[in-house]
């Protein structure tokens, strides 16, 4: 089983250097790039149907072919690699940027070539300081190599990288409000049309890309588009990251192949259940996605397929749900966190998670009112895709949703008994 | 046109406007908040949300935000679909989450957009049963109170002030539904357009804290159409009165005009209406004692003061009607009229005028002015003296680089789309006066120098656009590059502006802002010209007086005069103190009309009170040229009436038979259209006093005026009659035609479920265009079809500093340089005190130091100052602020000398 995005990842927990990425074929891909034409690269990319691994899988290759290219073409543009890697469950991305940050950079050099971008940005989650030294070293190694900076290798081409630290806002791993924190704004998103391959960073073309994604296309550049559709299970193409975390006996993260079915990456990878406890549901691509029970557990993890089950692969990272943890409890939680969240742009969002918190945490208490259920599913329905602004307050609702679904019944009690079932 | 269906029917709606603004011009009920015409769309309060069907088939349907979605051939939507109601009863319960609901308590209740949207929604009913969050208030200073915890996170007010109006101090705060708008500490908002938050909030956030301190419900206001007196741009307002109080200013959309903004000097202003300082009846001085005295005796006095007598002047004022002005010159007699103002200053603007009817350039409206692509201020403070100007410039320099976003191919009304595409680019705009201007902080480049040089540099630059203009001699070599690209600039705009005025008292001045506009004109472009005037009336005073204040000093001097009657005139404003108490001495009789107890009254042998803005119906002519009618807001108490009606009964007593016909406001228009050809369109300034709706007058109160029967109850519960109003088609009643009135009629802008100020929507032709039946007033100006006349070709000479002197040149300052608006308590309050302003280096020479008092001493006046450092001041020159201090009279720019206060 090829993986990869992790197969050079030490086990020490230590970093890459340039050294050692290299001598395992590191930047043989950019040096393969500069000779291609910037369509060439997108041609290639667009070709192996590389899907987008921040969550909404839009293809990468597409999105590429709307940044205008050639003399007439605006500049500078922009390339911008999405690191603010907030979604609550979801840690992919970090392994990626503190263990093999040159792979990151690579990508983006290349990406950067083929958008004929003359800038680019790693947007990074304030809290990963980690991955913050270790790209920061890795930059200036880059640097030093001429990988980056004027006339990288001598080819002719471009690219200034810089790294931007997040002031923290879960708002900022939307495209539009990272780039208004990075012009220094408010992180509020833009509407769209026009999208940022239009008018994005400072009113330039822009392409805002996840972390996982960038690592994935030196690999495609290296070994081409059929290569990389081989390696799925599924019609969405490459491997992907997938982690689970709660009670499973081994939370961790796992490359394996796109489609690998929910059942073995909790069963076979994370272990299963911790004893004693018993499966009751997941939420598969981080916490903005709607809960999957037993019935679920044969899902092929790719974009379509979860999508057909009614959830959302997103990040590809679960976040599992045991028979000894109050699933109203766990949606209270997240819905607190997607409330703190919230920009204050829109209406129904700012106004509908924060009511939605203020419901969860009364039923949670033990104060919740029987009609509350239906002012609870009401909320679901008002903060619908369409209704708000951008995709915060749908995908925050996604979890409460189904888990007015799945486990009513926890929620009735709750308010039947006055009181948390799961506290004594 | 594009062809859309709405609830199924076919209907044409512009195809270059988003659904919002389609159905709200339809006339249609779509409730909305972050939306605003001026400010676009941004698609935050998701209020106005209707269904869009994907064809004829789709019966289900989408919900989309109309604000958001452009207009495009064939689409089906519904306002009224069941779905997309209840989204929109859900959002005002959403944003209603945190709001008070203290209506009752509010100073907006009653005229609140949030009060007209949640009703017209049909949200009447509570869910919400968790504690509400709460805000700390701020203080904002005087004109405008703060109430955040009424906010429901519109965003309008930051939008407003920030992109629109440039202001830095107000922002938004914090996140989710804790979104504090405010400044980062308590503190008065220094945008000069703070004001317009009052409007821009569609709740009681902002509100007009002058206001307060006389509280009165919209619906129990008396309103009137009135145009603001407190600088020259003659911005259309909305008056309102109770109980005989001017209780505030609003806008009165004017689309040609100041849209739907005002400065706070003119909103603010008013309060000089209700001053102590008020004269309230006649007063008569005898045996050296001033004594009130009937009407009756008091116009009795008058006539005998006139009968008879060949040695009368009349003195009129830039800031009193034409009517007026013309009532006393038909009076006096059109050789023995004088404009009230220095000679210089006459014959300054009489200079303007002159330019702008020969043309070729333009006077431009203020939305003109608005869509122009490259401007060059030469010589004006525009900020400090024509402030709703300034604000039509911050949209100027939107123009071109709004051209280069429409390339992207996204609606322009997408408010934020297009500022995150434009950035900061800016449009030409250059700079060029004596002293620093808060225009400078959006200005391509700026200049500063001398009035001479000033107008060296416009020379330069008219030279430079066209070579046939005068070049002029000894230009250093960096001022000749700054006038080649502004010459460049211009000449590749579609709608150059030129920008000019008083503000540097210096005819050299304007002839370069003339030169430069001629040398624009070309081909198909008209440039535009604007000078900015220093009254609310100087452009229609100009226009019917020969003489200056001087002139009137020299007949009296000489004995051709002896009878002298001020209009509306404080003198001591106009000429040193004492060149008017030697024409006051040398007068045997001086009678003043005015409304505010002043020096000159205080020396008057008569003095007569005369209505303000809001006591009496009149013209202004603005410094675009455009004649307007203001109108009387409330029924005159005591003996205070119209001076040209003080001046008409002085006629009809002295036994002046042709006055006998001038028994309403047209009679005295009509004989001025007659006998002046300038103002032959004046008439059509707005209907005359015969005009009637469907039989009916318009009526200056809310149909809804719920004291109305009880406000005089306690003296007799028989409900008076109202006052008579002879002079217009208006009523101080209640009652009279419901329905919109012409243009310049319109009383207060209110319709059925429309209760707040955007009832504005309801009386537009299109949203943001014209009012129905055009935008109220006569433009009295336009340049002649073929081009003629020629350079002006007078360049002065480079400023020379001198040893030992100084030139004075006034400091314009929007709060405190307009005597009006300076007996407002809340305009008082942000004035400046006096102060000398002196280059540090200046300072140095002079070996003063800063708060330091001088001695300022000029043609014969002297006063002391403390001493402020401005480092934007060129050298030898030195600068007090315009219209505060014992100088006033003095004509400034001047030499002076200045010596340290020991």
């Amino acid at each position: 089983m090829e993986k990869p995005l992790t197969q050079n990842i030490r086990t020490d927990g230590e970093a890459n250097d340039l050294k050692a990425y290299e001598k395992a074929g590191g930047y043989q891909a950019l040096r393969k790039a500069l000779k291609m034409a910037p369509q060439e690269i997108t041609e290639v990319v667009k070709n192996s149907n590389l899907r987008g691994r921040g969550g909404a899988g839009f293809p990468t290759g597409p999105k590429w072919s709307f940044v205008p290219v050639g003399k007439d073409a605006p500049h500078p543009k922009y390339l911008v690699a999405n690191a603010d890697e907030m979604e609550p469950g979801t840690f992919k991305d970090r392994l990626l940027m503190e263990c093999e940050p040159h792979q990151l950079i690579e990508g983006m050099i290349v990406v950067a070539r083929a958008i004929e971008a003359d800038v680019a940005y790693i947007f990074l989650r304030g809290e990963y300081t980690l991955a913050a030294e270790r790209i920061s070293r890795a930059l200036a190694e880059a640097y030093d190599s001429r990988y980056l900076g004027k006339n990288i290798l001598g080819s002719g081409s471009s690219v200034e990288m810089y790294l931007h630290l997040s002031a923290g806002r879960y708002m900022c791993g939307e495209e539009t409000g990272l780039l208004n924190a990075l012009e220094g704004k408010r992180a509020n998103p833009r509407a769209k049309p026009p999208f940022p391959q239009i008018s994005g960073l400072f009113g330039k073309p822009t392409i805002v890309q996840n972390v996982e994604t960038l690592c994935n296309v030196p690999h495609i550049i290296n070994h081409g588009a059929e290569w990389f559709k081989s390696l799925s299970r599924s019609k969405d193409a490459g491997t992907k990251i997938y982690g689970a975390s709660g009670k499973v006996k081994r939370p961790g993260l796992w490359e394996l192949p796109m489609g690998t079915t929910i059942r073995e990456i909790l069963e076979e990878h994370a272990g299963g259940m911790r004893d004693g406890l018993k499966f009751r549901g997941v939420l598969p691509g981080g916490a903005s996605t709607d809960f999957l029970v037993e019935q679920h557990l044969d899902v092929l993890m790719d974009f379509t397929e979860v999508q057909k089950a009614g959830s959302r692969m997103g990040t590809g990272t679960m976040i599992v749900l045991d028979d000894h943890t109050c699933p109203v409890g766990m949606v209270l939680n997240l819905e607190h966190f997607f409330a703190q969240e919230s920009c204050g742009w829109c209406t129904p969002c700012w106004s509908g998670l924060a009511w939605t918190e203020r419901m969860l945490s009364a039923i949670e208490a033990g104060r919740g009112q029987p009609d509350d259920l239906e002012k609870l599913a009401f909320q679901t329905r008002f903060l619908a895709p369409g209704n708000t602004f951008c995709a915060l307050a749908p995908g925050a609702v996604e979890p409460l949703q189904s888990a007015l679904k799945y486990f009513r019944e926890d929620f009735e009690r709750h308010i039947r008994e006055k009181r948390c079932p799961w506290r004594s | 046109m594009t062809l859309v269906y709405i609830e199924k029917r076919p209907i044409e709606v512009d195809g270059d406007r988003n659904l919002l603004d389609a159905c709200l011009s339809l006339g249609l009920d779509l409730p909305y908040f972050c939306w605003h015409p001026a400010l676009g769309s941004v698609g935050a309060c998701r209020q106005c949300a209707i269904k869009l069907f994907r064809n004829e088939q789709d019966t289900q349907g989408r919900i989309v935000m109309a604000c958001m979605t452009p207009v495009s051939k064939g689409m089906r939507i519904s306002v009224v679909d069941p779905e997309a109601r209840q989204f929109r009863a859900a959002v005002i319960e959403g944003l209603m989450t945190n709001h008070p609901h203290d209506c009752p308590v509010c100073d907006e209740g009653g005229e609140c957009h949030l009060q007209d949207m949640t009703v017209m929604t049909g949200h009447d009913y509570r869910h919400f049963a968790f504690p509400k969050r709460t805000f700390r208030n701020q203080y904002l200073g005087p004109l405008i109170n703060h109430e955040m915890n009424r906010c429901i996170q519109c965003y309008r007010c930051v939008r407003f002030y920030r992109e629109y109006a440039g202001g830095h101090d107000l922002e938004a705060f914090g996140l989710r539904n804790i979104v504090y708008f405010g400044r980062k500490e308590d503190g008065v908002l220094e945008n000069e357009f703070a004001g317009n938050l009052v409007e821009i909030c569609p709740t009681g956030v902002f509100t007009d804290r002058t206001l307060k301190h006389h509280y009165t419900r919209k619906w129990d206001l008396e309103m009137a159409p009135s145009v603001c007196a407190h600088c020259a741009l003659g911005c259309n307002t909305t008056a309102g009165e109770r109980y005989g109080l001017l209780r505030r200013i609003v806008n009165r959309y004017n689309g040609e005009l100041n849209g739907y903004f005002l400065c706070d000097r003119g909103r603010f202003g008013y309060e000089f209406v209700n001053s102590e300082r008020r004269i309230r009846a006649p007063r008569l001085r005898r045996d050296g004692k001033s004594e009130p005295v009937s009407k009756v005796q008091a116009i009795e006095r008058f006539g005998r003061l006139l009968s008879g007598n060949d040695k009368v002047i009349g003195i009129g004022s830039p800031r009193a009607s034409l009517e007026s002005n013309f009532a006393l010159r038909a009076l006096v007699g059109p050789e023995r009229f004088y404009a009230g103002v220095p000679d210089a200053t006459g014959r300054l603007i009489a200079a303007m005028l002159a330019i702008l009817r020969a043309g070729p350039a333009r006077s431009p409206s203020l939305k003109e002015i608005e869509h122009s692509d490259a401007v060059l201020v030469l010589g004006e403070d525009v900020t400090n003296v024509a402030p709703r100007m300034a604000l039509s410039l911050r949209q100027s320099v939107r123009q071109q680089p709004l051209a280069e976003v429409a390339k992207l191919h996204f609606p322009l009304w997408q408010a934020h789309s297009v500022q995150e595409a434009m950035q900061d680019a800016k449009g030409p705009l250059f700079v060029a006066t004596p002293y620093a201007t808060r225009l400078d902080e959006i200005a391509t480049e700026t200049y500063r120098g001398a009035p001479e040089d000033v107008a060296r540099l416009g020379f330069a630059v008219a030279h430079a656009v066209d070579a046939a203009a005068p070049a002029v001699p000894g230009l250093p070599a960096k001022a000749q590059a700054f006038a080649q690209s502004i010459a460049a600039a211009l000449k590749s705009a579609r709608k150059p502006l030129v920008i000019s005025g008083a503000g540097c008292q210096s005819d050299a001045v304007i002839q370069a802002a003339a030169n430069v506009a001629r040398a624009l004109c070309g081909g198909e472009r008209v440039a535009g010209l604007s000078f900015t005037l220093p009254e609310c009336n100087s452009f229609g005073l100009t226009s019917m007086a020969s003489g200056g204040l001087g002139d009137a000093f020299q007949a009296v001097r000489e004995g051709k005069a002896d009878t002298v009657i001020v209009l509306e005139n404080d003198l001591y404003r106009r000429a040193p103190a004492a060149a008017v108490e030697a024409f006051f001495s040398a007068a045997r009789h001086v009678i003043v009309l005015d409304h505010l107890e002043n020096p000159t009254t205080a020396i008057a042998e008569l003095v007569l009170p005369a209505g303000t803005f809001a006591e009496s119906d009149g013209t202004l002519v603005s410094s675009e040229g455009r004649a307007q009618r203001f109108f009387q807001v409330f029924a005159n108490s005591g003996d205070i009436q119209e001076s040209w009606r003080w001046l008409r009964d002085a006629m009809v007593a002295a036994g002046r038979r042709e006055v006998n016909a001038w028994q309403t406001l047209d009679d005295v228009i009509a004989t001025m259209a007659e006998a002046l050809s300038v103002f032959a369109r004046v008439p059509e300034a707005a209907p005359s006093s015969r005009f009637r709706e469907a039989g009916a007058k318009i009526p200056r109160q809310p149909h809804r005026s719920s004291g109305r029967t009880a406000m005089l109850a306690h003296i007799s519960v028989h409900e008076p009659k109202p006052p008579e109003d002879p002079d217009t088609p208006l009523a101080f009643s209640m009652e009279g035609y419901p329905d919109q009135p012409p243009a310049a009629l319109i009383p207060f802008f209110w319709a059925p479920g429309w209760n707040s100020i955007q009832a504005v929507n309801k009386f537009q032709s299109e949203i943001a265009g014209a009012l129905r039946g055009g935008d109220p007033g006569v433009r009295l100006v336009e340049p002649p079809q073929t081009r003629n006349g020629s350079y002006f070709r007078a360049v002065p000479a480079a400023f020379q500093p001198r040893a030992g002197q100084w030139l004075l040149v006034p400091i314009h300052h929007i709060f405190g340089s307009e005597e009006l608006s300076l007996s407002a308590p809340a305009i008082a309050e942000l004035a400046p005190k006096p102060y000398l302003a002196v280059h540090p280096e200046d300072a140095g020479e002079l070996g003063i130091k800063i708060g330091e008092q001088v001695e300022v001493s000029v043609e014969g006046a002297a006063c002391r100052l403390p001493v402020q450092f401005r480092a934007d001041l060129p050298r030898g020159i030195v600068g007090l602020p315009a219209g505060l201090t014992p100088l006033e009279g003095t004509g400034l720019p001047a030499w002076s000398r200045i010596s340290r206060v020991r």
